[in-house]
Parts: structure tokens; sequence; C-alpha cells
């Protein structure tokens, strides 16, 4: 089974594949613009000492996003 | 839509280019995602010769410098560094505006070795607009460093566009730089640059208005670049290539304009 | 409508219709491109080692121990780096500089100028320029390259990350941090760094704040301030104390940003914070020798001559405004006085509040001001050291709450006119300027007069 969760939920340290991006306008496309496209391997690579903003590691870069944006995106399970 | 909107800066930006300069021999446009080192690879190549101006109109600030290559004076332009071309902040309609509009004679994309994928975004963005694009892989020693191997061969064959490997910080590829810079703006080499293929929506979609595109633009622009944002409805670019074209229409008239004046006057 | 128009507008609706039809174009668009990119680069690139060295760095940096202390250290350290270093080479540019104002004096006295000229320009101008030289030069030499190394090392988006979180509570952007630490530099500068922020409402809560981070031009009256203070308050000063001293007054300046900007953005400047996206960049060691010409050359150079433009007329000014009495007393006592009992109540004195006012033109010369206001009646000595300027303001009556208060004082008031003309460009607004300057200017009153208050009531006389 295929389960499907925001970004935000995704465990620090595992990684997920891309399957939407739910914003919309400007915040879509500046995503989109990150590689944050569908199908795409992410992986949380650490919190910030406050809990938020998180980093990702997106198509070799590292890059934090706000729990704002990061709900935003589905991603499934890898497994 | 209406096409009234306000032209961006790019006139008066190219305006000042001319002024402040001394009389350029060619201008090269250098472009690159954030923290590629784009801005080492600038200072590289033209020493302490360099300003920075406003990009009217727009809250970016972009630097321009020059350096002398074989007895020809060359302007660089370093613009804004963004990840994309497609226009959604100020900076990246900027770098858009400069590349399509700005006719600089080549177009340097400074790349991060070891994030070529993410930096080869850019870079197809870029050849999508002019064939005159070089590829700069920076940051080569780090990418060693990271155990990685990359065949520049390979990709210059790929790409269809001259790659120059280089170390800016210490100086390493950028007489390579240069001499390649000097071939491409001065047409002493030609790049054919692999064209971009998208999915079947999309070329199927390009097909339908493909042929009326052609007919508007008449080889004044690449005509698949413009149909793609078309399609895209990007809004502030066809204002923009609106303009441009109404501009090159009242070149010519005045340049008929002034044919009439000169016969008048022999007469 | 001209035909160029019309065949325009006709194709535009007919991408339009295509597009509606097709539908997420942009998508589309944007996925081919990324996943061309990724098979260009398998085919390409070889990686024998994905393990990141960067990431144990990071562990560390924006780890939920030791981040935040960590970030306070190494403020500490540049700061105790720029001033224990800073000592040596200020004290040999002071012994030549005003050793070399002897010789002008000969010179001045050989051409047998009037007394008055001499006053002007050696006693006045060359004195203030002298100061303003051998007491920012050396810091500014060592801070500015110690923060270009930070910044090229890839240190500085680690901090934003690290206080992103607050930032987005007070409802401003991420990139704020960013400008506050050009802010650091030159609050002018800091200013025009706002517009990589896009959204209007945050660039100009970022605007209106820059001026609470400490500039450059501050940074001497602070540190100076500080080991003044921390010298009347315990015996045998140390540089490490006066270090952490100026690295919590920084930290004072964020918390006040930070409510600032909470406070705007609750009431003038409405609205939520915009998306934000900030890119941890792999860790670089910076070449030294570029980063040392670059920061000297850009940053060091170019602040320094400032101050001196400014320094000058400032130092001649003062001078004319010391020397000519009227009555028993000269026009700077005159006007200290006018503000002296302000100044008293919210723990200062006259010639204080006297020396933010003229040196309104540039941060760097009010401490210079205020010495030579202080020094005006009595002999012209040779401020070599801390410990002789120390012996000046005692005499002049300070205890640690002056200094104290001195300092919170520097880091809490209007922007000098170069920031307030750069704001008034960036805002197009008077409106805003004014603002600009009155927020933080009553803001350090407030905090003054309250500290004051609390010193006096705890039962410390003063």
């Amino acid at each position: 089974m295929i389960v499907e969760f925001k970004l935000t939920n995704l465990p620090i340290g595992e990684k997920a594949e891309v399957v939407s991006v739910l914003a919309q306008g400007v915040a879509r496309n500046r995503l989109l613009d990150l590689g944050l496209v569908p199908k795409t391997i992410i992986e949380a690579v650490r919190k910030s000492p406050l809990g938020d903003p998180v980093a990702y590691k997106i198509r070799g870069a590292v890059i934090a996003l706000r729990a704002e944006e990061s709900s935003q995106i589905r991603v499934r399970s890898l497994n | 839509m209406g096409l009234t909107a306000q032209s961006t800066g790019i006139n008066a930006f190219l305006e000042e280019l001319k002024q402040s300069s001394v009389k350029a021999d060619a201008v090269i446009a250098l472009a690159g995602n954030p923290n590629t080192g784009k801005s080492t690879v600038f200072n590289g190549l033209t020493g302490l010769n360099q300003h920075t101006g406003n990009w009217p109109g727009k809250t970016v600030i972009l630097a321009k410098g020059n350096y002398q290559h074989q007895r020809k004076n060359i302007t660089l332009v370093d613009l804004p560094g963004t990840y994309s071309l497609l226009a959604n902040s100020a900076d990246e309609q900027v770098a858009r505006d400069f590349i399509c509009f700005g006719n600089p004679d080549a177009v340097v994309v400074v790349a991060d070795a070891t994030c070529l994928e993410r930096n080869l975004n850019l870079s197809l963005q870029v050849m999508e607009i002019t064939p005159r694009t070089i590829l700069c892989v920076n940051l080569i020693d780090e990418a060693r460093r990271k155990k990685m191997e990359i065949d520049l061969a390979k990709l210059e064959a790929i790409l269809g566009i001259p790659v120059v490997p280089a170390v800016a910080r210490e100086k390493v590829g950028l007489k390579q730089l240069k001499d390649v810079i000097d071939k491409v703006a001065f047409g002493k080499k030609w790049p054919q640059p692999k064209s971009m293929e998208y999915s079947e929506t999309i070329e199927a979609a390009l097909a339908e208005i493909q042929r009326e595109v052609d007919h508007l633009l008449q080889g004044k622009f690449n005509s698949r670049w413009v149909a793609l944002r078309l399609l895209d409805g990007d809004n502030s670019i066809i204002t923009e290539i609106f303009h441009y074209l109404q501009r090159l229409e009242i070149k010519k008239q005045e340049y008929y304009q002034e044919k009439v004046k000169v016969v008048e006057c022999c007469e | 409508m001209s035909s160029l128009e019309a065949e325009f507008n006709q194709i535009i609706d007919q991408a339009q219709a295509v597009r509606n039809r097709v539908g997420a174009v942009r998508d589309q668009i944007v996925s081919d491109i990324y996943h061309q990119a990724r098979e260009i680069t398998e085919k390409v690139v070889k990686t024998y080692n994905s393990r990141d060295p960067d990431r144990k760095i990071d562990d560390i940096v924006t780890s939920k121990i030791f981040g935040y202390p960590l970030m306070f250290a190494l403020l500490s350290l540049v700061f105790w780096l720029t001033i224990s270093g800073a000592n040596v080479p200020s004290a040999f540019l002071a012994d030549l500089l005003f050793g070399f104002q002897h010789q002008l004096t000969a010179v001045f006295q050989w051409a047998g100028s009037p007394d008055w000229l001499h006053g002007v320009l050696v006693l006045g101008l060359y004195r203030c320029l002298a100061w303003v030289v051998s007491v920012m030069l050396p810091p500014m030499a060592i801070f500015f390259p110690l923060f270009t190394f930070l910044e090229d090392l890839g240190y500085l988006p680690r901090v934003a990350f690290n206080l992103d979180k607050l930032f987005k509570k007070a409802g401003a952007h991420g990139k704020q941090i960013l400008t506050m630490c050009m802010g650091f530099g030159c609050n002018a500068a800091g200013v025009i760094a706002c517009r990589i922020i896009e959204s209007p409402r945050e660039r100009l809560i970022a605007v209106l704040t820059n001026n609470f981070v400490p500039c450059n031009g501050r940074f001497p009256t602070l540190i100076t301030m500080a080991a003044v203070f921390m010298g009347t308050l315990v015996s045998g000063y140390n540089n490490f104390a006066a270090s952490a001293l100026v690295a919590g007054v920084v930290v004072l300046g964020v918390s006040v940003t930070l409510a600032v900007s909470w406070i705007l953005s609750k009431t003038l400047l409405k609205g939520v914070p915009s998306t934000f996206t900030l890119e941890l960049p792999p860790y670089r060691i910076p070449k030294i020798g570029s980063l040392l010409i670059r920061s000297i050359l850009d940053r060091t150079l170019f602040v320094l001559m400032r101050a001196v433009v400014v320094a000058a007329p400032a130092g001649a000014v003062t001078w004319i405004l010391a020397n000519i009495q009227i009555g028993d007393l000269s026009i700077i006592g005159h006007l200290a006085g006018r503000f002296d009992g302000f100044g008293r109540l919210i723990g200062l004195d006259g010639f204080i509040i006297l020396a933010f006012l003229l040196g309104l033109p540039a941060n760097e010369i009010v401490t210079p001001i205020l010495i030579m206001s202080y020094l005006t009646q009595g002999v012209l000595l040779e401020l070599d050291s801390i410990g002789a300027l120390r012996q000046i303001l005692i005499n002049n009556g300070w205890t640690w709450l002056t200094a104290l208060n001195m300092l919170l004082f520097s880091l809490l008031h209007f922007p000098c006119a170069t920031t307030l003309l750069t704001i008034r460009q960036e805002t197009q607004s008077i409106k805003w300027t004014v603002l600009a300057a009155l927020i933080p200017t009553v803001i350090g009153i407030l905090v003054c007069f309250l500290v004051a208050q609390i010193v006096r009531t705890l039962g410390f006389q003063f």
C-alpha cells in the first residue's frame, strides 16, 4: 500500500518522493523551481533548533522550508 | 489581455550600459544559481574594474565589470543568482530580461560541479533562449574532494555548448574561459545547443500554435521559446516581447523615414 | 490598435485556449526540464562517496543544545579578537598621529598664524580626524575581514536557519536576518540590502528595524563604553568581559528588532509572512588573500573614508562651538546646559545628548565630539588608552550608570543622516523615514529612563 502524507510529517533522516504541490500561484511556481516536481526524491536533513524550519535535500542542494510551505507538499514513502 | 503594462527597465539599463563603460566590443552576461561562486568568477575575470548599478524600476542591484582580452574590451554583466528563469521573482525577471532583450554576445552560466543537476536546470533554460551559451563548471576541486567524477567531454557533447572547468578561487580555468568567450562572442564558434524535448502533451500543444507564432515573430526571436511562454501564460514576458517587437517596428519606420529624407535631400 | 497588437492578442487568446484544454503547463515544463537535467547528470557524473562532511558540522552548528550558545560565542569571539587585536595598533596610530600634531603646531607657530586658526584646524579638525582614524581603523581592519570570513564560509545562512522561527513569529521575513548582518557593517548598506525581500510589507519592517543592529560606526563607542563600564565596575578590567558585553548589546538589539517587527506586523504593517525558502550552501574555506583585499578595500576603507569626510568638518565646528564664549560659558556649554536636565533624567548628561545630536551626520563622531567638549576647558590630553579616557569621563561625573546608558543609547537612537537618506530613497516616503528615526529614539529614551530609575531606586546614589 502506498501511503501519502505531508512533507511536514517526514521524519528527519528519511527520504520520500514528491507526489504533488498543493500551493497555488507564485508560491507554487517557486516551489516547483526549487525542483519540487512530482517524482523528485526529497530527504529531510535537519530541524532548526526551534523545530522550524526544516532543511531538506532537494536535487543536490540543502534547502530550508518553513512548515507553511512543507505542509503544501504531498509526498509518499519510498518502500 | 492588455499589453499596456509598463515596460521594465531594460531600455534604461541598456542606455546606462552604453554610456557608463568604455566602448565595449562585446557584452557578456554571467548567470548562475546562488552559491556557485559566480561572483568569484566575476571578480576573477574583471579584477577591480567593476561597479554596481541599479536595474531601473526594480529593486535589484547588478554589477558590471570590464576586462581586456586580445586587445578587445569585454563588458561583463553579473546577473542575480537564480535557480530558474521562469520569472517568479524580481531577480529571475531581471536575469531573464537581460538574456532575452539585452542582446548579450554570449551568456556564461556558472555551475557548481558538486550539484550539477540543479545547475543544469538553469543552463537548459538559458540554452533555450540563446545558442551563444557557455557552461563554466566551477568548484571542480570541491567535486574531486567529494569523490565525484564528471565527464566534461561527454557533457559538452550532450549539451552541444562549450564546457569550461574552473576553480575560480584559485583562478584556474579563467584564461580558458576568456578564450572561449572570445570565440563565441565574436562568432568564431557557433554552439549547437541540444534542444529541450518536452513531454508529448506540451509538444502537441506547441505544434498547435507554432505556425502563428512563427508568422508573428518572423525570425526575430526564438519562436519555440516564445510559444512556450505563451502556452505558459507568463504575462510579464509576453508584454516584454510585445514591447520589443514594437520597438523593432518603430525603428524600422524611423529607418524608412530617414531614407525618405535622404532621398529628398538629394533631389 | 496596431496590426501587431491585434495579431499578438489573437495569439495570446489562442494560447490561452490551448492552455485551458491541456491543463498544468507550467508544472509540466518545469518537470520536463528538471528530468532532463537529471538524465544528463546521471550520464556524466559518477559519485563514489555520498557521505557529506558538511552534515557533521551542521549537526553542531544548528543543534538544539549548541546552536544558540555557539552563535553567541562566535559573536563574542569576533569582538574579542577585534578589541584585543586593535589595542596595540590603535595606540601606535594615536602616538603617531597625535605626535604629528606637535609638529603641526610648531609649523603654525613658525608661520605666526593666529590662535583661532590653529585652534580650528589643528585642535579641532586634525584632532578629530586623528581620533577617528586611530580609533576606527584598527578595529575595522580586524572586524570586517573576520565578518567576511564567516560570510564566505557559509555561516550566515545557518544563523538565519537557527533564528528563522523567531522572525516568523514576529511576522517578518526570514531574509531579514541577512539584511541585519549587512547592517553590522553599515546600516545604510543594510537598508539597501532589504531589497532582497520581495514582499513590500516585510521589506518595510526590515528597513525600519535595521538600525537596531549596531553598525561599524557605533562599534568604537560600544567597545569603549563596554571597556569603561567594566573598568568602573570591576577592578582589573578584562577584554573578554567587555567583548561579552558588546555581544550582549547585539543580542539586545536583535531582541528589540524582533519586538518592534512583531508590533509593526500587528499594527501598521499587518499581514502574514510570505513564502520563504533558504539554501544552506556547502561550507567553503575562503581564500584569505582575496578576502583581505575585498574586505579592506570594499568595506574598511569605504566606511573609513565616509567617517573621515564627516569627522573633519565636525571637529572644526565642535572646536568653534567649544571656544566661543558667551558670558562665562562656551556655546557648547550653553547648549549642553539646555539638555542637561533631560540628560540626567535618563542617566546621561547634557554633553552626551548634544554629542548624539551633533553626531547625526555619522555615528563615528559621537565619542570624539563628546570628548572634545569635555576637554574644552581643561588641558588637552592625549587619549592613547582606555584608562586615560576613563579618567576624563570620571572627572566629568561619570559613573557606571552613565557608561551603561551611553552604551544603550548608542544602540537605541535615531539612525545617522546617511541611513535616513537611504531610507527616504528606498521607501520613497517621508512618513516612514520619520518613523524610522522616531521608533528607536523613543525606545532608547524609555529604556535609559527605566534603567536610570531602577538603578537609583535600588539605592545607588548618583
